[in-house]
């Protein structure tokens, strides 16, 4: 498993086919969900079958993630109580404030389980950087679209221009802390051409990947976020200058006459490193 | 545990099971299946392994199977235990 999370694909807990399907999508992370896609009188038989599910199916090459119920709910504590005893990589906590990641942190603290935060409220988006900064054990975070929609009292629409201030936001606020920040999901699952359009949008300004709730999403939310071709080589070519520069003893160099400087060659070491990571060049290509 | 009243779990749905349980004199275990003649016993055998688990006694076991893996199996009847059962 790597730590690549350019798709994070969300399973219906109380969905036996998808749930023992959940590796076989592509997806680099699954987020087994116990919270908006269970209905309310089957939460306690959702949590059974995903502590069995997680008890004897092996989950293969895809990072796992249950997303619980919220902190001001009566799941909330049952959810925990169960899942920390799984084997999961991490728990994404929806609506999350400073004061619910605290009380997540707290009852995770004997378990290696990290923290992935949902920022789905206009108080959880002014607050995001207060509260990825509250544990270590929070690793980064998904933007709600939808349901922050609704906390701003604005409609969602296609274009999203209603998110442009919560995405550019967390995008900062994680990059400023080391956090992955993972987009909100493109809600029309027949429209391949807007979640073309999006995910490239959000691959601009900075996020690492994006939410999907339908795995028809996959390849195409995968395919924009990989490195192209052209990013590949041109990434080659910066660290082989780098090299030379180093053995000629040269701080800064030039390549196709601009100047190369730490961030190029820090944003060349990614490219490569994204494409080892997925496949797309083996080791010694570099 | 001491399964109090009738209770039941799970949906119709493919790759799931419907369980319903009702309190008896004896256990008694029937399985409708799209994939009896196949996996009949195994999925009784499930069945029973997990009631004995919860040391469920004198239940009858309804369940109705639309190609559930173990793993369902065994928490659409965990679950319907939890739902008519008290702890004694």
């Amino acid at each position: 498993m790597t730590n690549i999370r350019r798709s994070m694909l969300f399973i219906p807990g109380n969905n036996p086919g998808m749930l023992q399907s959940a590796d076989v999508f592509n997806a680099d992370s699954i987020i087994i969900d116990l919270e908006d896609s269970v209905a309310i009188d089957e939460k306690d038989s959702a949590r059974t079958l995903v502590t069995e599910l997680l008890k004897s199916v092996p989950i293969n090459n895809v990072e796992t993630i249950v997303r619980i119920n919220p902190f001001d709910t009566p799941f909330y504590e049952k959810d925990i109580e169960v899942i920390k005893k799984t084997n999961i990589d991490m728990i994404l906590l929806p609506k999350a404030t400073i004061e619910s990641i605290k009380d997540l942190d707290e009852r995770l603290k004997d378990t290696k389980i990290q923290i992935m935060v949902l920022i789905e409220t206009s108080l959880g988006v002014h607050q995001v950087f207060d509260i990825l900064n509250t544990t270590n054990r929070c690793l980064g975070l998904m933007l709600g679209g939808e349901d922050l929609c609704v906390d701003l009292n604005c409609a969602r629409t296609k274009s999203g221009e209603e998110l442009l201030y919560a995405r550019m936001h967390v995008v900062n606020s994680s990059r400023a802390l080391r956090k992955f920040v993972i987009d909100t999901p493109f809600t029309d699952t027949n429209d391949f051409e807007g979640l073309t359009k999006d995910t490239y949008f959000a691959k601009s300004i900075g996020f690492d990947g994006k939410a999907s709730i339908n795995p028809r999403q996959i390849d195409t939310i995968n395919s924009v976020f990989n490195p192209t071709e052209a990013e590949i080589n041109h990434a080659k070519r910066v660290i082989e200058a780098k090299d030379l520069a180093l053995e000629a003893g040269k701080g800064v160099f030039s390549l196709d006459g601009k100047m190369v400087d730490l961030p190029i060659i820090k944003r060349a070491e990614k490219v490569i490193d994204t494409a080892l990571k997925i496949g797309l060049m083996k080791i010694g290509e570099e | 545990m001491q399964l109090v009243k009738p209770s039941k779990a799970g949906t119709y749905e493919s790759n799931d099971i419907y369980i319903m349980l009702f309190p008896g004199n004896e256990t008694k275990i029937e399985v409708e299946s799209i994939v009896y003649e196949t996996y009949g016993d195994k999925i009784e055998n499930v069945i029973f392994k997990t009631l004995n688990e919860y040391k469920i006694e004198n239940v009858l076991v309804k369940a109705i199977d639309k190609g559930a893996l173990d793993f369902t199996i065994r928490a659409r009847l965990i679950t319907a235990i939890k739902r008519g059962a008290t702890n004694d």
